[in-house]
C-alpha cells in the first residue's frame, strides 16, 4: 500500500463542494496528527464557517465555539488540560473578523495552542460575502463592484500581524493549491504541533485555499487564482520561528 | 506495482488531479456517478507510478495507490 | 468579610478548577481574589480579553469536564450570553455569578436588582434556561457556590448566582465550612464518560449545539426541556417568614429581602398581619407555592430594585387570585423599611388613626 488515508480523518464523504480546499487542509492535519503519534491527546475547536461540521470528519475529540471564539475556548481547554495538545482551525471570517480579539490575545499571551487559519478570502457558508482577506477588486456578495480599499479597506494580512506579538512563537502561510506548496504547508502544520509540544509557544500556519464556489469560477481557475491573485498580496513563508530547531519530515 | 484506485463515490469530479498526474492517466469517467456528477477515473491504472501527487491534491481523500509489491498490509494505524 | 470574597472562596472550597473574568465594578474583587488564591491552589485563573472571551474560556474548561466559573456585572453579563446559550446548547456545567449593577446601556455601580428577566427568561438566544440563585447575605455568597457547582453537574446546565453591589461589597461574618444546605444530590463531579478527554480507547467525543437534521434539533429542545422539567420539579428553593396567617405577603429576593423581612417585624408590630416569601432559586420559581397560597393573602406586594420584573412571574402564579402589586426603585437608589411600611399600609387600603 502506497498511501492509506490517516486514521485521524473519518472515512467519511464531506459536505464540501468540489475543489475546495478544506479538504486537503482536514487530510494534512490528520497525517500529522497520526505522524506524530498524538491523535488519543489532541482535543479541537471547530469554527462556525463551513468548516462547522469538522466534528463530524475528525476521528479525535473536539468542541464547536461561538462564532471567532475558538482561541478563548482553546485556552480553556489547554489551560486545564496541559497534556492535551489543542487545535483551532478557523476561516478568515471566523478569525480575522468576528474573532479578532480572541485571536490576537491568544496569541499575545503565549497560549501553548495550534492555529489553522483557512484564508478563501470569502465567507463561504453563507454564500460568498467579503471577509477581511477579500482582495482588492474581488467581487463578493456584498462587494458587488469588487472591494475597494477606500471603503471596505484592504485584504488583512493575519500572519504578518500577530508575527510581532512576543507570545507568537511559529507562524507560517501556506497554499494549497499545488502538490509542492501542499507539501510544505503540511511541513507547517508539523511544526506547529511540535511548537506546542515544546511548549514554545502560540502557534498559527495559514493555508491559503480555493473556494471555487464563493469565487464563481471552476476549481481549476480557483487553484490559478491562487497562484495568480493571492500569493502576490499574501506571501508564502514562515515568518517566525522561536522554537527550538526541529526536524522535519521530508 | 503501483496502481491508482479511485473511489469513485467519494469523487466531486473537480478535476484538480488531471493535471498534476505526470502520466496523464487520469481522466473523467462517462458514466454518471451516485452524486450525479463524472468522477474521476485512470485510463490505465497499471501504468502508474506511484508519485501521489493526485493523492496530494485530491481534496476529497477519493484516490488511493495500492502497490502490490508490498507485503504490508493495508491496516490503519 | 466581603460579598465578593466569600463568593470567590466559596468556589475555591467547591472545587472550581478554573475561574476566568474580565474586570467590571462592582465586582473587581472576585477576580482579584482569584488571581492570588487559585494559583495558590494550583488552578487555572486567566484575565480574558472580553467578557465573550471569558465565557468562552469558561466553555473550553468545561468541555473537559472541569468545574469552571466567571463572574462579571450587567454589561459584562450582557456580552456573554452568547456563550451561555452554546454552554445550555452543548449541556455543558458551568458557574456564572452576575454582580448586577444599573442599568440599561453603562448605568451606574450602584446595587440593582434589573437583570432578573436576563437571567431568569434566557437571555441569550433558543429556548434554554439557567439555574438562578439569589444570595441574601455574605454567608450565603459562600455557600450557594457549593450549591451551584451541585447543580451545574447535576444537570449539566449552567448556574447563574444572581446578586448585587450591596451584597457584594457589604462585610458581614462568614463561617468557612461546607455547606449542608441548600444543595442538590446526587452529584457526581467524574465527567470521564462525557467530557472531551482525549479519544482514548473509545470512539472520539464532540460537543455542538448544531443540528441540522430533519427533527433533530426539535427532538434536542424536547430533550433539554424535559431536563428544565426535571429541575423545575425538583430544585425549587424558597424561605418564609410569617406567612400562616398573613394578610399581606412581601415577595422580594437577595437584598431586598432583608429589607421585606425587617418590614414584616415593623408592620406586626403596628398590628397588620404581614408575611415574607423569599425565592432562592427564581428559576425555578416557587410558582407552586405561590398558587397553592395566594388566596389566603387580601393583597401581595412584590419588592425589588427594578422597574418591576419578578412581580411577572408572581402574577402568573398567582393568577388573579390575589392583588399583586409592584413596589420598586430602580438606579442606585434602595428602598427602605420605613418606606416599605408606609406603601404596604397604603397598598392594603388601610386609613391609620395615630
Amino acid at each position: 500500500m502506497k498511501y492509506q488515508p490517516p486514521h485521524a480523518l473519518q472515512p467519511v464523504s464531506t459536505h464540501y463542494c468540489a475543489g475546495c480546499g478544506h479538504g486537503v487542509a482536514h487530510r494534512l492535519i490528520c497525517e500529522v496528527i497520526d505522524e506524530l503519534g498524538i491523535r488519543e491527546r489532541v482535543l479541537a475547536v471547530a469554527p462556525v464557517g463551513c468548516a462547522v461540521l469538522a466534528y463530524d470528519y475528525w476521528n479525535f475529540d473536539v468542541t464547536e465555539a461561538a462564532h471567532g471564539r475558538a482561541p478563548a475556548v482553546a485556552t480553556g481547554m489547554k489551560r486545564c488540560n496541559p497534556d492535551k495538545l489543542v487545535f483551532t482551525y478557523q476561516g478568515d471570517g471566523d478569525l480575522a473578523a468576528i474573532g479578532a480579539g480572541e485571536i490576537v490575545n491568544a496569541a499575545n499571551r503565549g497560549e501553548l495552542i495550534s492555529v489553522f487559519f483557512i484564508n478563501n478570502a470569502n465567507y463561504g457558508m453563507t454564500g460568498g460575502q467579503m471577509a477581511p482577506t477579500t482582495l482588492l477588486g474581488q467581487k463578493t456578495t456584498t462587494s458587488p463592484a469588487g472591494r475597494v480599499a477606500r471603503r471596505e479597506g484592504w485584504p488583512m494580512k493575519v500572519v504578518e500581524m500577530l508575527t510581532q506579538l512576543d507570545g507568537v512563537a511559529f507562524a507560517a502561510r501556506c497554499a494549497l493549491h499545488t502538490p509542492k506548496h501542499i507539501r510544505d504547508a503540511k511541513r507547517a502544520i508539523h511544526t506547529a504541533f511540535v511548537t506546542q509540544m515544546q511548549e514554545a509557544g502560540f502557534a498559527i500556519v495559514e493555508l491559503l485555499a480555493a473556494c471555487p464556489v464563493g469565487w464563481g469560477v471552476t476549481p481549476i481557475q480557483a487553484i490559478e487564482l491562487v497562484e495568480q491573485q493571492m500569493i502576490p498580496v499574501y506571501p508564502l513563508g514562515v515568518f517566525k520561528q522561536a522554537s527550538s530547531p526541529v526536524s522535519l519530515p521530508s | 506495482m503501483p496502481q491508482v484506485v479511485i473511489d469513485r463515490s467519494r469523487c466531486k469530479g473537480c478535476e484538480l488531479c488531471f493535471k498534476v498526474c505526470p502520466k496523464k492517466l487520469l481522466r473523467r469517467s462517462s458514466q454518471l456517478s451516485a452524486r450525479g456528477i463524472y468522477p474521476c477515473e485512470a485510463s490505465d491504472p497499471t501504468a502508474c507510478i506511484g508519485c501521489l501527487q493526485c493523492v496530494l491534491v485530491c481534496p476529497d481523500v477519493a484516490i488511493t495507490v495500492e502497490d502490490d509489491t508490498d507485503d504490508e498490509q493495508p491496516t490503519r494505524k | 468579610m466581603a460579598g465578593n470574597h466569600a463568593l470567590a472562596e466559596g468556589a475555591i472550597q467547591a472545587g472550581c478548577d478554573a475561574y476566568f473574568g474580565y474586570p467590571i465594578t462592582p465586582q473587581n474583587e472576585i477576580p482579584e481574589y482569584m488571581a492570588a488564591r487559585m494559583p495558590e491552589e494550583g488552578r487555572v485563573f486567566v484575565q480574558s480579553e472580553s467578557e465573550l472571551a471569558a465565557i468562552s474560556m469558561v466553555m473550553g474548561a468545561a468541555v473537559t469536564g472541569k468545574r469552571a466559573m466567571t463572574t462579571s456585572s450587567s454589561p459584562g453579563i450582557s456580552l456573554m450570553q452568547e456563550g451561555i446559550s452554546y454552554l445550555c446548547g452543548c449541556e455543558l456545567p458551568a458557574v456564572i455569578a452576575n454582580v448586577v449593577r444599573g442599568g440599561p446601556g453603562l448605568g451606574n455601580i450602584a446595587a440593582a436588582q434589573s437583570d432578573y428577566f436576563q437571567a431568569v427568561k434566557g437571555g441569550g438566544h433558543g429556548d434554554y434556561h439557567l439555574f438562578v440563585l439569589a444570595p441574601a447575605s455574605v454567608q450565603e455568597m459562600f455557600d450557594f457556590a457549593f450549591w451551584a457547582f451541585d447543580l451545574a453537574f447535576k444537570y449539566r446546565n449552567p448556574v447563574m448566582i444572581l446578586t448585587d453591589g450591596l451584597i457584594g461589597q457589604m462585610m458581614e461574618p462568614l463561617t468557612i465550612r461546607e455547606p449542608s444546605w441548600p444543595r442538590a444530590t446526587p452529584v457526581s463531579f467524574d465527567a470521564r464518560d462525557w467530557a472531551l478527554t482525549g479519544a482514548a480507547g473509545r470512539p472520539p467525543r464532540s460537543f455542538k449545539s448544531l443540528f441540522l437534521g430533519d427533527g433533530v434539533l426539535e427532538a434536542h429542545n424536547a430533550k433539554l426541556q424535559a431536563k428544565y422539567a426535571r429541575a423545575a420539579a425538583t430544585e425549587v428553593r424558597y424561605e418564609t417568614v410569617a406567612t400562616e396567617d398573613a394578610q399581606l405577603l412581601l415577595v422580594a429576593y437577595g437584598i431586598m429581602a432583608r429589607v421585606c423581612r425587617e418590614t414584616v417585624d415593623r408592620l406586626r408590630a403596628r398590628g397588620i398581619k404581614a408575611g415574607l416569601l423569599r425565592p432562592l432559586t427564581l428559576w425555578p420559581f416557587p410558582t407552586a407555592w405561590l398558587a397553592a397560597h395566594a388566596a389566603q393573602f387580601a393583597h401581595i406586594l412584590v419588592v425589588e430594585l427594578s422597574c418591576g420584573q419578578m412581580v411577572e412571574d408572581v402574577q402568573l402564579a398567582v393568577q388573579a387570585r390575589t392583588p399583586v402589586s409592584f413596589y420598586g426603585r430602580a438606579g442606585g437608589g434602595i428602598v427602605t423599611c420605613q418606606e416599605l411600611t408606609a406603601v404596604a399600609i397604603e397598598r392594603l387600603g388601610i386609613k391609620e388613626t395615630s
